[in-house]
């Protein structure tokens, strides 16, 4: 066991864990944020991504000792207060149709808006493209994301 | 066209908020507590062999488990059509990965080491995987007691044989179709395994209580189908239905790969071995490839005669499907696709068998299109291949062939409202059909593929679906159903009809997520028959709330009920237009009268839809004499597609689909299904690629190495189009739309490279090394076919 600690949707936390746990695992079962999914536990669909020190993640192939010091952000801290422009655009658009991709994506498109507010198309579809849906076909999804640099 | 106030609009989705939000919960999201138990599975390496011993000994040793399982604890077959499968293998394995035996424990990663210490010998058995191979006298028999399983009265198993079911249909005289034909033209296509790949593994937890009380939460198309599966194959330890509770929340994908029952039942075994503990069984993503459902293999052989004038004569048809194991639920597959394999053509003679075969590959069973798909790579590469025969063009023969309304189908049933033809004329505009395009790059080449496509619900005749409506204090609703929200916006669907009849805005609607206590029977969510057959409901319900709103105001304001409506959430009379009464002040308290007494009181309403028209009573060597389906949907496709010559890569320039929704309920909803369905559609048709070792286990059970579609993968330009001739008996006009959208993918992609290189690909998938091979060697047709991969 080693006793970590970091900023979790903006809070510090602290918590014993083993060196092999992975950090989806800590946060789904240990901290109860339940954003991140399972789905395919070897970094091929992004489901399980969360923003750390900003950049998207997969927390599948990631160890929770690693995290020790840093910043994390789960689509719970995206969605604290009010919505993003982000999921906002998303509502609008009616993007999703299971929603299991959702957060991870959601995750990801925050992480390109920040570093790029006014992607091109292709841009926006090579950004997502390691995140996999397979109810969409992704135009809704895309048409979301472009609509966001709109405004 | 009456106008509607929320039918045909594009409101928005009810479940959009939670998916957005990250607040949707799916099942493995809820919490247990710490009394939850994990289950692991011990898996068959073999294809086909004899259980002699298991030693659970060593396993039972180990601190943190519960208990270990084997067939010996539940002895007992389940299955939706025909019971052929078991919870855990009793002698014989049939495929790799099959269960063999379970450890429950603790936590997982105990539960994954104690299940390497159960001790399995087998005696392997020689194995078949090929379907026609499956069919000779010599094959090994995969279930040698097939004779004796119970069924549904239209299956039609061989016993001693590999044949779990035979379709026949006979219309007209097959041998005068081919002599009243100027040309005869035959070939054979096949098209291998697939994956539904859902983002959600399947995963159930199931909990059986001191009190005897059973609840599973599910991630499933079909609580309800679910319920009874296990009361059925439980009968011998007593369950009555009432007695087991299964939940459903959010479901992270389904396209039939959630439907029937699957390894739910192995998570209601083990909680049953551990009871008063909740215990949670979750695939991985390898046990999702070959531990649910796939979609099954078919080869088809096809013989259609025509005239010169382009009519068709004739249709001879045998397709060889491999259901793997267990058929339970494929041999469906295999009987609803045989009924329609015409496809949507007018054809006064027809022989088509199917055969659904046992083989040694994983199991296999309903994928959205159920058959259709298969079945449509086949008649459509073929009818495009026949017109190009005589010389016609390919739209025009399907103008000229096309079925219409009254027409009879195969099976002798007339053929329902359909706007097939003008499906046809505007993808055939919108991609400029006719127009030859050339790329600006030498080593590029243009072509456009076109394909008609029609569906029925595949179901069993009398399958009910029924509604609750309840008001609340402030006038907002309840819709409490059974249908599955599986991302097509059933939930958003079901509002609207409500909303229509009541006045309600749909945002003050919530529609409720099955909980077989709670909410009323729904068959199960598949077949893209819930907006039609539980709107129908819905709409009942929401009509009966009505009439008790209109009964109560009478009673209390003397009004005739003949005179009153329902306008903005009020109700209205037509000969006191002073007279509006809103729905918040008496919907829960009734109206109060001059005496101070009050008339009325909590409205709720309840409606209930069975079609009365259907019949699978059929001869059995015809296919004549039943009503089987209640309608067909029927639509067309097209693409424009760009081909590398060097690397064989086909890029989708315009992908368009028009359908016939009689009328869409939710017309983004529609737009979506077709955005999403579609490119499900042209994966399988390029590079989806199932592939087996020489020993029937899956080479590619993971997204690394069975590619599904990325957002770099989709069409460059993408149209929708929505057709509506409406359906007599749906909700508002309204027919089922969401798994078409998909089926005819393969058949637009295969005619397109024919049409861009002059290359004829006769399997699926139609990958860039097929077609970069087939240039390179000059070759105009192939046939290679990769599945099971050689030594």
């Amino acid at each position: 066991m080693k006793k970590i600690s970091f900023t979790l949707n903006g809070e510090k936390r602290s918590i014993d864990v083993e060196s092999n746990d992975l950090l989806l695992e800590v946060l789904r079962e240990k901290f109860g944020l339940k954003g991140p999914k399972v789905a395919c536990e070897r970094g091929d669909c992004g489901a399980c991504s969360v923003l750390l020190n900003g950049k998207s993640v997969r927390t599948c192939l990631i160890l929770a000792a690693e995290v020790d010091g840093q910043d994390v952000v789960t689509i719970e801290g995206l969605s604290k207060d009010t919505l993003t422009p982000l999921q906002e655009s998303f509502l609008k658009h009616n993007s999703f149709q299971c929603g299991f991709c959702a957060p991870g994506m959601t995750i990801t498109a925050t992480e390109l808006l920040n570093k790029n507010p006014n992607p091109t198309e292709e841009e926006v579809k090579e950004a997502i493209s390691g995140n996999l849906c397979r109810c969409t076909g992704y135009t809704p999804i895309i048409e979301a994301i472009l609509d966001v640099k709109k405004k | 066209m009456e106008e509607y106030k929320y039918v045909g609009k594009p409101v928005d989705r009810l479940d959009e908020k939670e998916k957005v939000t990250g607040a949707a919960q799916y099942v493995d999201d809820i919490e247990f507590g710490p009394n939850l138990l994990y289950g692991e599975i011990v898996e068959s390496p073999y294809p086909h062999a004899l259980i002699k011993s298991i030693d659970t000994s060593e396993a039972e040793k180990v601190e943190g488990v519960v208990k270990v399982v084997t067939g010996k604890d539940f002895p007992y077959k389940f299955g939706l059509y025909m019971k052929d499968r078991y919870i855990f293998a009793q002698d014989r394995v049939r495929f790799i990965g099959e269960q063999v035996a379970a450890v429950i424990a603790r936590d997982q990663k105990t539960a994954i080491n104690a299940a390497k210490l159960v001790k399995v010998e087998y005696e392997p058995l020689t194995p078949v995987f090929d379907p026609i191979e499956a069919l000779k006298e010599d094959a090994p028999v995969i279930h040698p007691e097939l004779g004796n399983y119970s069924h549904v009265p239209w299956y039609f198993p061989k016993g001693g044989t590999n044949v779990a079911h035979q379709m026949k249909l006979r219309k007209g005289n097959i041998e005068k179709g081919f002599k009243d034909a100027d040309f005869v033209f035959e070939d054979t296509y096949r098209i291998p395994r697939y994956a539904h790949a859902c983002l959600e593994t399947h995963i159930a937890v199931a909990h059986l209580d001191y009190s005897g009380r059973l609840t599973v939460w599910s991630s499933s198309q079909s609580p309800y189908t679910q319920r009874n599966l296990f009361a059925d194959a439980l009968a011998p330890l007593g369950f009555s239905h009432k007695d087991i509770r299964v939940i459903t929340p959010y479901v992270g994908g389904g396209f039939g790969g959630k439907a029937g029952v699957t390894m739910e039942i192995i998570a209601v075994a083990l909680a049953i071995a551990a009871k008063g503990h909740p215990v949670k069984l979750r695939w991985r993503r390898d046990q999702e490839f070959y531990n649910t459902y796939m979609r099954q293999q078919v080869i088809t052989k096809l013989k259609v005669g025509v005239k010169k004038d382009g009519t068709i004569t004739g249709f001879e048809m045998a397709n060889y499907w491999d259901a793997g194991p267990y058929a339970e639920y494929g041999a469906n597959v295999v009987n609803a696709s045989g009924l329609s394999a015409t496809g949507p053509y007018r054809i006064p003679n027809i022989k088509i068998d199917s055969y659904c075969i046992y083989t040694n590959l994983p199991a296999a069973g309903p994928y959205r299109g159920f058959g259709y798909s298969e079945m449509l790579f086949s008649v459509e590469s073929h009818m495009d291949r026949i017109a190009k025969l005589i010389g016609m063009d390919s739209v025009e023969f399907r103008r000229r062939n096309g079925i219409k309304e009254g027409d009879s189908v195969a099976y002798g049933v007339p053929m329902n409202p359909s706007g097939l033809l003008e499906a046809i004329d505007k993808t055939a505009k919108e991609i400029e059909w006719g127009k030859k395009e050339t790329s600006s790059d030498p080593n590029k080449v243009i072509g456009k593929g076109f394909a008609i496509f029609w569906k029925a619900p595949a179901m069993p005749p009398n399958v009910s679906s029924t509604a609750f409506i309840k008001f609340n204090e402030d006038g907002s609703l309840n819709i409490i159903v059974s249908g599955m929200e599986i991302g097509q916006g059933y939930l958003t669907a079901m509002a609207q009809i409500a909303a229509e009849i009541l006045t309600v805005p749909p945002e003050k609607i919530r529609v409720e997520l099955p909980d077989t206590d709670r909410n009323p029977y729904h068959w199960q969510t598949v077949a893209s028959h819930v907006t039609w057959a539980n709107g129908n409901a819905v709409k009942r319900a929401a009509i009966e709330v009505r009439n008790k709103i209109f009964d109560i105001v009478h009673q209390a304001y003397h009004y005739e009920k003949d005179s009153l409506y329902l306008e903005d959430e009020k109700v209205k009379c037509k000969l006191h237009s002073s007279f509006e009464l809103p729905f918040k002040d008496f919907v829960i308290g009734g109206i109060q009268t001059e005496d101070g007494t009050y008339r009325g009181g909590a409205i709720v309403g309840s409606g209930s839809f069975m079609p009365e028209f259907t019949s699978a009573v059929q001869d059995p060597e015809t296919g004549q004499g039943g009503h089987p389906n209640v309608h067909y949907t029927v639509g067309a496709g097209a693409v424009k597609i760009e081909i590398d010559k060097q690397t064989g890569k086909v890029r989708i320039l315009k992908a368009v689909e028009a359908l016939d929704a009689g009328k869409a309920i939710n017309p983004m909803n529609v737009k979506h299904q077709i955005y999403g369905g579609l490119l499900q559609g042209f994966a399988t048709a390029l590079y989806e690629d199932m592939r087996f070792d020489e020993n029937g286990k899956i080479l590619n059970p993971n997204f690394t190495d069975y590619k599904i579609p990325t957002s770099l993968d989709i069409p460059d330009e993408f149209v929708p189009i929505i057709v509506e001739v409406p359906q007599p008996d749906g909700p508002f006009g309204a027919r089922g739309i969401a798994e078409h959208t998909m089926i005819p993918a393969a058949p637009i992609i295969a005619n397109a490279v024919e049409d861009a290189l002059g290359i004829r690909i006769k399997s699926m998938p139609i990958t860039a090394e097929k077609i970069a091979m087939a240039i390179l060697n000059g070759k105009k047709e192939v046939d290679e076919f990769l599945m099971i991969m050689k030594k």
